[in-house]
This record gives structure tokens, C-alpha cells and sequence, in this order.
């Protein structure tokens, strides 16, 4: 267990260091962040000052090595345009993001594991087929969309919820989170449905699949023979094996969903990660761009450990030892 | 009380309501299992003989349905029964015993939890009380150290080690009935006899009525008092243990007597019946076997009745082979 969960860590270190040279690279080609930074009447003397302040006049191998060391003491360097820790600026929206992507998940869960298991018992009903026929809607209508739509009739037409912001935010045990205010819920709404929508299909399609597969299993059926009630056959033998799938996506499906929040967050001014991100690439501001997708691929790793640990405690047939890396 | 048999089916009729048309996977089969007694049910794959067994516990999956006869368990009808009278019943005092011992334990919950839940399904007991029970009946299939191997999952155990699990559980609650789908059939041989020996131990001592649902002629030798021959959804020859297997009536439990390998007749090339099961979906008029038959001609264009020709021994021939039954 230990030296699987050291060699993942090794693994993704190998990853931070692949990405981070990319993303270099990449926002380099893509153009000249002191163009953006002085003003449009700046002098040549100027903008070599601001790229000799942001250490931009040397050569882009020996920006990369510098920020390696830095990295390396923990200094992701500081941001081109606010002038603060680029670390410090994403930790100070990730509350944000991370509080709607758990509570969009939450609701998917809640919301598709039911839907799915009914249309899984009675695939050939109608409420069966709805079920089905509403999450391939689900799948395919465009995040922004959806979130424009809602906007119109809970926020313009019905005037019931707010559009966009994040409302109030409370503190409990030390925790913050708008989950602790009405006010901070009732923004929450609007956002976290949005992003559950696809969350949702997903684990209807899921539990769907899974019922219909084990329902046909000799152990189901011994079960029934064994004469226990069908809320048991239902609620502890089938349920047990369909969540094995279940929890292996939706743990990874957190990690992009909090990754890229982007659309749902730039529709309703959600003051997260991703608006963030948005901003710091427009603005070509290097090393928030770098120290985001070091944040991300951070937790994504993390939640692919959660994700295998929690396999093994589902299913114990699986033993992390003996998985080949 | 020995009046009234544990388990009387008569006429059953299950059929399966598919796209293709209907199947008849139990077209009228009887047969009668008395307390302590063990009838073996033979027959191909596809003959019925599973879905008899399901057919008792009120398991037949959809499109599946029994449209016909009665399943008198201890005179009460579970045919007609409603399904929570079945599930009072099912486990309790009818148990099911599955053919593949790797897939019937559930691989993601432990045997305790298995064990417990199958008896706090129909008593109301602590479950200290449970365990305890659970324990004594792997000890009693012959499972060592039973309060450690209660904590294992399946994976842990062998295909023999499972299956005793299994048939543990379906002592649990001493039923008054146990329907054997082939129990033995994916297990090694000496496993197989162990089995065997336990069961019949078991119902032995418990008086349990038993239904050996097999196509294996030699187990039914040793084990069964009865014996039911099926093919093609209906019973073709029914009787005593001896009288079934060392004077077969019907053409089809003679071919399949004859192509069991057995010493006495080493270097011969074993007998085969020609041709196979034909589908239910398109049974040919009159009797189903006609087309495999060395004795078939115009008259098996009709479909024979079940008759007693022999004391206590059924065929459904019209051209049986008296000439060994009367010798």
C-alpha cells in the first residue's frame, strides 16, 4: 500500500515537470506579456525595464531553470499583473471552486444514483425511458447554454433566484463556505445545477448499466432465494457492485470538474478558480497560468489515489500491491 | 403426516413469452418428492429442468411465467401464492442450492454478512445469535476454523469451499425442501463425491425432501430415490431409482444410459445419441424426440401420454422397450 502510494507520488512528479515545461513554452509562443503589461505610449526604455524587472530579457531555457529552483523552495514566483504570490491568488478563489464542484457533485449523485437504479429495474416503462431520453439531454446540452437558459427563467422571467455572484459567506468550525448562509445557498443553486447536469447523466447512464447487468447475476437471483426482502436484494447486494464504477468516475470526474469550472463560473461571475485562469491567459500572466495547472494536476492526483483506495475497500478482490503501476 | 408430500407439482406449465413466440420451457410436469426423500431431475441442457427448480421458488425471471398447473408445497398451492408468501417461504423452507458455486456468494460482501442477513430474513434473533448459527452450519459442511472464515469474502475460498458455503446456507433454516441445480457439476470430482456424501447426510438426518436437478446419471445412481427424465419441456419417463436406470422405457433415457463410459465395457466406442435438443421454439408435431429415435415411425406423429407401464413406472413412448422391463 505504502510503496504504491510512493510510486504514484513519484509518477506525478514526473507529470508536474512534463506540464510546467509545456506551459512555458507554450504561453512564450504565444506572445509577449510586456506588450500587454506597459501602456500603449510606454518607451523602448520602459518595456525593457518592465521585462528586466519580470526577468523576461533572458533566455526562455534559463527563465524555465530560475523558476525550476525557485519552485523547488516552494516560490511559484509572483503574478505579472496583481504583483502577489501566484500561489497565494489561486488559493484565495479555490474556496469558491471547490465549494461548488463538491456540492455539484453531491446533488449529481443524489439526482442520478435513484433515477438510475429505477430506470435500471424498469428499463421498458415509460418513467424508465424518460429517465433515459431526459440524460442524453442532459449529455448534450452545452454547459453555457444551460446556464444562460436558467438564468433567463429562474433569474429574468420567474425573478426567484439570483443570476450570478456568490452571495454571503458564513463561517462554521472554522470553515468557510456560503453553504453556512440562506443567502450563499440560494446563489449556490443556479451554478451547482448547471454543473451537476452532465454530473447527473453521467451516473444515471452509470447506475443504469450496472443494475441491468448484476440484476442478471446468479448471486442476485440466490439472494432472492434466500428469501430476503427486495429493498435488500436492491439496496445492499445490487448497490454495492454498481457503485464500484460509480465512485471510480465521479472521484475523477471532481478533479476536471473543479479543474475546469471555467464556463459555468464566467456565466455567473462565480468568483473561482476559473475565472482566474481565464484571465491570467488573456493577459499572458505566466506564472499563475503555470501555478494553477500545478494546483490542479495536484489534486487530480490526489483524487486518483482517493479514487484507487476507495476501490479496494468497494471491491475486495482488488488489492493495490499487485496492481502493476 | 407422511400423507401429504413436502413437494407435489402437477402439470406445471412455464412458459416464456419472447419476440420470437412462445416457448414452452415446462410444458405438464408432475412429479411428487415425499419428506426425507431425494428425486433426481435429469435431462439435457435446455430441457427444463432449471427452470422447473426456479419455477417452485417463484424465481422464473420475466418474460417467463407459469401459466398452468399447481406446485403444492405441503398442500399449499405456490403457484397461486403472492410473492410475499413466497419470500416468507423461500430460504426458510424451500432453499436453492445454484450450479456455479464462483458466482452465487456475492464478491463484494463477506460470508458473515451473507450468512446473517439469510437468517435475520426470517427470524427475528440478535445478531450474536446469528453469527453463532452461521458459524455452526459451516462447521457443519465441513469448514474448518468457521468464526475466521466467516470474515473472508468469497475470492478467498475454493469452487468446492463455496459451494459448501452455499449448501450451509441453504441448511441454515432447515428447510423442509432443497432444490439442488446441478450443484456439483462445476466442481472436481472428489470434491464432488464429498458433497454428495454431505447432502445426502444432511437430509438424512434432517428429514428434508430433496431435488437433484442433474445430467449426470451416475450421480443420480447413488443419490436419488426417484427419478424424473426430461426432454424437451415435458417428463418422458419417471420411476423408482433401479427400476429407471436398469430398465429404461424410454428410447432417450436408454441412449443416455448408453452413452455414460463405464469398465464394463472398456474399447468399445461409447453409443451417442444422433442429432440434438430441437428448439422449443419449433418442437416438431407429436413426440419431441422423434427425430433422434432408432424406434420412431408414423404413430410418434402423436404425442404419447405419460402412462404406467410398468408398477410404479412411467414412459411417454409409444414404442417403449418392454422387452427389458418384462425380462
Amino acid at each position: 500500500m505504502l510503496v504504491f502510494i510512493i510510486r504514484r507520488l513519484l509518477q506525478s512528479l514526473l507529470a508536474l515537470a512534463v506540464m510546467s515545461l509545456l506551459v512555458f513554452v507554450g504561453v512564450y509562443l504565444i506572445g509577449d506579456p510586456v506588450a500587454i503589461l506597459a501602456s500603449p505610449d510606454a518607451t523602448e526604455v520602459d518595456r525593457e525595464q518592465i521585462a528586466r524587472a519580470l526577468g523576461l530579457d533572458r533566455p526562455l531555457w534559463e527563465q524555465y531553470a530560475l523558476f525550476v529552483g525557485e519552485a523547488l523552495r516552494g516560490n511559484f514566483g509572483k503574478s505579472f499583473v496583481f504583483g502577489q504570490p501566484a500561489m497565494g491568488l489561486i488559493f484565495e478563489r479555490m474556496g469558491a471552486t471547490v465549494e461548488l464542484a463538491l456540492v455539484a457533485t453531491v446533488v449529481s449523485i443524489l439526482v442520478g444514483l435513484p433515477l438510475g437504479i429505477y430506470a435500471g429495474l424498469r428499463p421498458d416503462g415509460i418513467a424508465g425511458r424518460s429517465i433515459m431520453a431526459g440524460s442524453i439531454l442532459g449529455f448534450s446540452l452545452p454547459t453555457f447554454w444551460v446556464g444562460l437558459m436558467l438564468i433567463m427563467i429562474f433569474a429574468v422571467q420567474l425573478g426567484v433566484l439570483p443570476a450570478s455572484g456568490r452571495g454571503e459567506v458564513g463561517s462554521f468550525l472554522g470553515l468557510h463556505s456560503s453553504l453556512f448562509t440562506l443567502n450563499g445557498i440560494v446563489h449556490l443553486i443556479l451554478p451547482a445545477t448547471t454543473l451537476a447536469l452532465v454530473r447527473a447523466a453521467t451516473t444515471i447512464r452509470l447506475a443504469r448499466a450496472g443494475v441491468r447487468e448484476v440484476l442478471h447475476m446468479d448471486y442476485v437471483k440466490f439472494a432472492r432465494a434466500k428469501g430476503l426482502p427486495e429493498r435488500r436484494v436492491i439496496g445492499v447486494h445490487v448497490l454495492k457492485n454498481i457503485m464500484i464504477p460509480i465512485v471510480t468516475v465521479t472521484g475523477l470526474e471532481i478533479g476536471s470538474v473543479i479543474a475546469f469550472a471555467v464556463v459555468t463560473e464566467t456565466i455567473y461571475a462565480w468568483p473561482g478558480m476559473g475565472k482566474l485562469l481565464i484571465d491570467s491567459i488573456v493577459n499572458l500572466d505566466r506564472p499563475v497560468v503555470v501555478a494553477y495547472l500545478i494546483v490542479v494536476l495536484f489534486i487530480l492526483v490526489m483524487l486518483n489515489l482517493v479514487v484507487d483506495i476507495l476501490y479496494s475497500v468497494l471491491d475486495p478482490r482488488v488489492r493495490l500491491g499487485e496492481q502493476k503501476g | 403426516m407422511s400423507e401429504t408430500p413436502t413437494l407435489e407439482v402437477r402439470n406445471l406449465q412455464t412458459h416464456f413469452f419472447t419476440r420470437e413466440g412462445v416457448l414452452k420451457a415446462v410444458d405438464d410436469v408432475s412429479f411428487t418428492v415425499r419428506a426425507g426423500e431425494v428425486m433426481g431431475l435429469v435431462g439435457e441442457s435446455g430441457s427444463g429442468k432449471t427452470v422447473t427448480g426456479f419455477s417452485v421458488l417463484g424465481l422464473v425471471d420475466p418474460p417467463g411465467r407459469i401459466v398452468g398447473g399447481s406446485i403444492l408445497f405441503k398442500g399449499e398451492d405456490l403457484a397461486h401464492a403472492g410473492e410475499e408468501r413466497l419470500r416468507a417461504l423461500r430460504g426458510s423452507r424451500i432453499a436453492m442450492i445454484f450450479q456455479d458455486p464462483m458466482m452465487t456468494l456475492n464478491p463484494v460482501l463477506r460470508v458473515d454478512t451473507q450468512m446473517i442477513e439469510a437468517i435475520l430474513a426470517h427470524e427475528k434473533v440478535s445478531e450474536r445469535a446469528a453469527r453463532d448459527r452461521a458459524a455452526a452450519a459451516l462447521a457443519m459442511v465441513g469448514i474448518a476454523a468457521p468464526e475466521e472464515r466467516l470474515l473472508a469474502y468469497p475470492h478467498q475460498f475454493s469452487g468446492g469451499m463455496r459451494q459448501r458455503v452455499a449448501i450451509a446456507i441453504a441448511m441454515l433454516h432447515r428447510p423442509d425442501l432443497i432444490i439442488a441445480d446441478e450443484p456439483t457439476t462445476a466442481l472436481d470430482v472428489t470434491i464432488q463425491g464429498q458433497i454428495l456424501y454431505e447432502v445426502q447426510k444432511l437430509c438424512r438426518e434432517t428429514g428434508t425432501a430433496l431435488v437433484w436437478v442433474t445430467h449426470d446419471l451416475t450421480v443420480v445412481a447413488g443419490l436419488a430415490d426417484t427419478v424424473s427424465v426430461m426432454y424437451a419441456g415435458k417428463i418422458v419417463e419417471q420411476g423408482r431409482v433401479d427400476d429407471v436406470l436398469d430398465r429404461p422405457l424410454h428410447p432417450y433415457t436408454n441412449g443416455l444410459l448408453g452413452s455414460v463410459p463405464s469398465r464394463n465395457r472398456r474399447g468399445q466406442k461409447l453409443r451417442q445419441i444422433p442429432g440434438m435438443t430441437p428448439s422449443l421454439l419449433r418442437l416438431p408435431e407429436g413426440c419431441a424426440f422423434r427425430s433422434r429415435c432408432p424406434r420412431a415411425d408414423q404413430a410418434c406423429a402423436q404425442m404419447p401420454a405419460l402412462a404406467e407401464l410398468a408398477p410404479g413406472h412411467l414412459a411417454r413412448c409409444v414404442h417403449p422397450h418392454l422387452e427389458t422391463a418384462g425380462a
